[in-house]
């Protein structure tokens, strides 16, 4: 990107614009940090300030640890966000796949239906997943959750892996045929392992939304054993009182296994292998 | 070991005939080059050999055997890429030796046939590397490494040498000759490039717009060009087409010389021209010229010569290696 002669108002410009951007993105994520470890009157008479030995306070974390539920609610989410990662991934992959690498009747049209899903939104057919859910017995499971966010993920996975898995070199794909490679091997051994980057973007946007959804889980699995992070959380917000201290703790708390996660999509994304697969 | 025959094998994409009906015979451990402008369908026809695209119709036969409904890992070929098309996460040793693993072969034969080839090649330096640790050189040799392990009936060569540079073409082009000379096996190869088409190949397909024009000795569609297509495609530079009425003759449409067949002269011949530009290339003196009888044609005359543009010179067609060609373009012997 280092043009000779990138004019340096030019890049000043640029790297302006994406501080600006970053410091607003991360201001409330920093704000909800700050006070999750502030007493509750600091919270509201200062909620600039950093805390200070004075307004110290974990009791926020106290009482959301202390409320013994919340380890189930973390692996709650947990178990819902990375089972319906790696479905989407499996069968968005799979997908996209079939439909970037063989010729047959009806592959356009397929496509267009699966790109259908990535602009009507999942949640116009709640009635009828509830529905479906309680048929099927369904109803307070992690599967059902699961089984949701893979649909809703489905979609923009086939979009996206299929531009990119039209990018990986046919020649390649024929020289594992002519080695003896069955497709499965060709998807599993030579596809998958180039277009990583692309499973790893998909990875990130699609763990994003489940993990923060609070729609699904309150509607499908609002039982006390199947509660997400985020469900859990909305115990401390009442009608009238709010445990703001709780709140802003939970949420803290919350960040961090979904910053693990796209820590480790991150890397991979970086990580390239591709170099030297074909000229 | 190691024949083909193609028999009437038609291609079509969509309602698009790219291959319009090709019957070949390759005997075994011949040297196949097909030839042919860009589009002609070369890689198609190769592909189907593979058995990578199924043909719309015809039969193909490698060694008294129908592969039609085979699957390329088990049609006995070896097929080398343009693009090397290797595994970038195994090592040029796994490389080489994942076809005969996928096929169940034992270790120790695997070792064996992998030390062979890679010692064919020079390659037992870089065993060990990944193909992003080699050089543009060496991952095609580690390519054509991968087809000599698998001991196939039929090498498919589709035009491997053209994404190397100038220098290691003319190397690895002499590497694959020796390889046909040591290895005695069946090669069909695709190529653009003259140079690598008559000097490798026993026998030169000429396709055009998905039909043969003419299999034959590299010399012999040198020297007997079947149509004014063969005639234009072989040599270079190009034949020389004249209109024949313009030279009095009148049992042919067009008359055909080859540069290298017209001797130059300043005192007196049969076309009086006058040079319009002029290549010396050391070895060649190429020399563009204009006559008012026959028009624009070009002489290639070997050694240095001294001629410069708008020089008046006489150009003299050597008898016995003209060419002539009917109406339908068809030489006439
Ligand atoms: N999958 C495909 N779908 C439709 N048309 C195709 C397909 N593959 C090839 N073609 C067409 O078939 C024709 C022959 O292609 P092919 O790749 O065999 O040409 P080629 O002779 O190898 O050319 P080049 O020398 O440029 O490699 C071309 O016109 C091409 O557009
Ligand atoms: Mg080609």
């Amino acid at each position: 990107m280092s043009k000779a002669r990138a004019s340096l108002t030019r890049t000043s410009l640029v790297h302006l614009a994406l501080i600006s951007y970053a410091i607003i993105s991360v201001f409330p994520v920093f704000l909800t940090l700050i006070n999750s470890m502030k007493d509750r009157n600091a919270i509201f008479r200062n909620p600039m300030q950093l805390p200070s030995p004075k307004t110290f306070d974990l009791v926020g974390y106290y009482t959301v640890l202390g409320q013994g539920d919340f380890a189930t609610y973390f692996q709650n989410s947990f178990i819902v966000t990375v089972a319906s990662i790696a479905l989407v991934l499996l069968f968005g992959a799979m997908a996209a796949f079939a439909l970037s690498e063989y010729r047959f009747r009806g592959n356009t049209l397929m496509g267009l239906y699966l790109a259908i899903g990535i602009m009507i939104p999942i949640r116009l057919g709640t009635v009828a997943i509830l529905q479906g859910m309680v048929a099927t017995g369904l109803v307070n499971t992690l599967t059902a959750l699961v089984l949701v966010y893979t649909a809703q993920g489905i979609p923009l996975a086939v979009f996206i892996l299929s531009e990119f898995m039209r990018t990986v070199s046919d020649d390649l794909k024929n020289a594992g045929r002519i080695d003896g490679l069955s497709e499965y091997a060709i998807f599993f051994r030579l596809v998958l392992p180039l277009v990583r980057p692309a499973m790893a973007t998909v990875a990130v946007f699609t763990m994003i939304p489940i993990w923060n959804d609070l729609w699904f889980p309150l509607i499908l699995a609002p039982s006390e054993a199947t509660k997400t992070v985020t469900l859990g959380s909305q115990i401390f917000i009442g009608q009238f009182v709010t445990n703001w201290n709780a709140v802003l703790a939970a949420l803290s708390l919350a960040i961090f296994p979904v910053l693990v996660l796209y820590l480790v999509f991150s890397r991979q994304l970086i990580r390239g292998i591709t170099s030297g697969a074909v000229k | 070991m190691g024949s083909l025959q193609l028999k009437s094998v038609r291609k079509s994409f969509g309602n698009v005939d790219v291959i319009k009906g090709i019957d070949l015979d390759v005997k075994d451990g011949e040297f196949v080059i097909f030839v042919g402008p860009s589009g002609c369908g070369k890689s198609t026809l190769l592909r189907i050999i593979a058995g990578l695209e199924d043909a719309t119709s015809g039969s193909i036969t490698i060694d008294g055997t129908e592969v039609v409904t085979v699957p390329p890992a088990k049609r006995g070929i070896a097929m080398v890429f343009q693009s090397y098309a290797l595994y970038p996460h195994l090592t040029v040793k796994d490389n080489m030796g994942l076809g005969l693993k996928q096929a169940g072969a034992p270790k120790d034969e695997i070792e064996k046939r992998v030390a062979k080839a890679s010692a064919m090649l020079s390659l037992e330096k870089y065993l060990a590397r990944r193909p992003a640790e080699l050089s543009g050189g060496q991952r095609q040799r580690v390519a054509i490494g991968r087809a000599i392990v698998r001991e196939p009936k039929l090498f498919l060569f589709d035009e491997p040498l053209s994404n190397l540079d100038a220098a290691l073409r003319v190397n690895t082009r002499l590497e694959i000759a020796r390889l046909h000379r040591d290895l005695k096996a069946t090669m069909i190869y695709v190529t653009h490039d003259q140079v690598e088409a008559m000097t490798l190949a026993d026998k030169i397909v000429v396709l055009d717009a998905g039909v043969i024009q003419q299999v034959g000795s590299p010399m012999e569609l040198y020297n007997k060009p079947a149509n004014l297509f063969v005639a234009g495609f072989i040599g270079s530079p190009g034949m020389n087409f004249i209109e024949a009425s313009r030279l009095g003759i009148t049992d042919a449409k067009t008359f055909g010389v080859r540069p290298e067949h017209i001797a130059l002269s300043r005192d007196g011949g049969d076309w009086q021209a006058k040079a319009v530009h002029v290549e010396h290339l050391g070895a060649d003196t190429i020399v563009y010229l204009e006559s008012d009888k026959v028009g624009a044609f070009t002489v290639r005359l070997f050694g240095e010569h001294h001629y410069a543009p708008g020089d008046a010179v006489y150009a003299t067609p050597s008898s016995g290696q003209t060419h002539r060609f009917d109406a339908n373009g068809q030489a006439i012997r």
